[in-house]
């Protein structure tokens, strides 16, 4: 099947780069310009990346997003609160269990602020709370098959299962941390009613799922466009090793300053990718690109916003530091054991 | 009859909204439309996602946008 796919996707691509060479090489005769720069090989590796790359990323998030979506109808996070709230899973494994449901659980970032609010006021522990608002978001379903485009599934689970390690590591430190002062008191107050979970019919997900994916589509195709773009020019200009040097493994820094550069990077996230893709292959190592896609999904600024509505400042510091500590430490980890 | 938007104002809510708006319209039924805004409430009803659709009380959606053809035919059960 894949086989297929890729024969197609490569059939496509020779014919819409040869289109559009045709087309250049005309506005260019046109206006009497030099058209040697089309018979070069790095205008072809460019121009073969830019459509192959698009289509395949299309295609695949397409699927995918679809998928996804049936699964997540499955766990809508009243359900998952009704899950964690009724004491079977405490301790180590409550975090452990948090983590993993916040995988499957669908919510954006504007419904943060009722999902803490409503997970604490069931009586979940704040450390089990915050293994799910950490994993939700981190594992994050446009990322996830954009590792799987770019870079195979080994990546893509990979990023999964650090996201998930982070989480129940951060969950787990703000349980013992005792920091349940520092959750803004009117939480604590909030009488919360039951809500019916209504249970969609097939139709009903399916039509949902559709949905989704035109709505997502929507939203970031400009992002994954300028990013594949971006990519097929390094792709085709900037020399392999390029960044070996200076984002390579003999610089301890290096992760650092990604975790850094990534954090107001949030809404291009999806854009991002095909561009960490070049940044490997210049010579920059996967633990050091991983620490950047998780700053950039995990710890941005518009979500901060949207926390410090329920955390007082001191729990967000410690939040953003524990997340911060951890995601540093995944990409050095990463760094020593992947070749 | 009386319909409430629930939703701390974000884009999905404002859409939310207009669809209402338009519903309400095409039905030709005489509601008023209001928006509940205060965190507060929003979950006294119990909701986790936003936005959510509340018509006479009774939630009818939440979590998503549903179609002006799916909110006529709530409006029409009422």
């Amino acid at each position: 099947m894949f086989a297929a796919i890729d024969w197609v996707l490569k059939e496509l691509t020779y014919y819409l780069s040869y289109g559009l060479t045709v087309l250049i090489r005309w506005v260019l005769d046109l206006v009497g310009a030099n058209s040697s720069i089309l018979e070069s090989s790095q205008y072809k590796g460019a121009v073969n990346f830019f459509f192959y790359d698009t289509m395949k990323i299309f295609l695949m998030l397409s699927v995918i997003i679809f998928i996804v979506s049936i699964i997540r109808s499955f766990f809508p996070p009243e359900r998952t609160k009704k899950l964690l709230g009724e004491g079977k899973a405490r301790g180590f494994l409550g975090n452990i269990f948090a983590a993993l449901l916040g995988i499957v659980t669908p919510f954006c970032s504007c419904s943060a602020v009722p999902v803490f609010i409503g997970f604490v006021e069931s009586g979940i522990p704040l450390g089990v709370t915050f293994s799910f608002l950490i994993s939700s978001p981190m594992v994050n379903e446009v990322a996830l098959v954009m590792l799987w485009g770019l870079f195979g599934w080994q990546i893509a689970l990979l990023y999964i299962a650090t996201g998930v390690i982070v989480a129940i590591i951060a969950g787990i430190i703000i349980g013992k941390l005792k920091m349940e002062e520092y959750v803004e008191e009117y939480v604590y107050n909030m009488k919360m009613g039951e809500a019916e979970i209504e249970n969609p019919t097939w139709k009903q997900r399916f039509g949902d799922a559709r949905h989704y994916v035109a709505e997502i589509l929507k939203k970031i195709w400009p992002y994954v466009i300028i990013g594949i773009a971006i990519g097929a020019v390094m792709h085709g200009w900037a020399p392999a090793g390029l960044l070996a040097k200076y984002a390579g493994k003999e610089n301890p820094f290096a992760v650092f300053v990604a975790v850094l550069i990534g954090i107001p990077l949030y809404s291009n996230a999806a854009g991002t990718i095909p561009i960490v893709k070049e940044l490997t292959r210049l010579g920059m190592p996967m633990g050091t690109a991983l620490s950047f896609m998780m700053s950039v999904t995990a710890l941005s600024l518009p979500e901060m916003i949207i926390l410090r509505k329920v955390l007082k400042p001191k729990l967000l510091a410690v939040f953003i530091g524990i997340m911060a500590v951890t995601i540093v430490i995944i990409g050095y980890l990463f760094n020593l054991i992947i070749p | 009859m009386n319909i409430k938007i629930l939703g701390s104002g974000c884009s999905n809510c404002k859409k939310l909204q207009a669809v209402t708006e338009e519903a309400v319209k095409d039905a030709g039924v005489d509601a008023t439309i209001e928006k509940v805004e205060d965190i507060k409430k929003i979950m006294a009803y119990g909701v986790m996602r936003t936005p959510a659709l509340v018509i006479n009380e009774k939630i009818k959606a939440f979590g998503r946008i549903p179609t002006k053809d799916e909110i006529k035919k709530y409006i029409k059960e009422v």
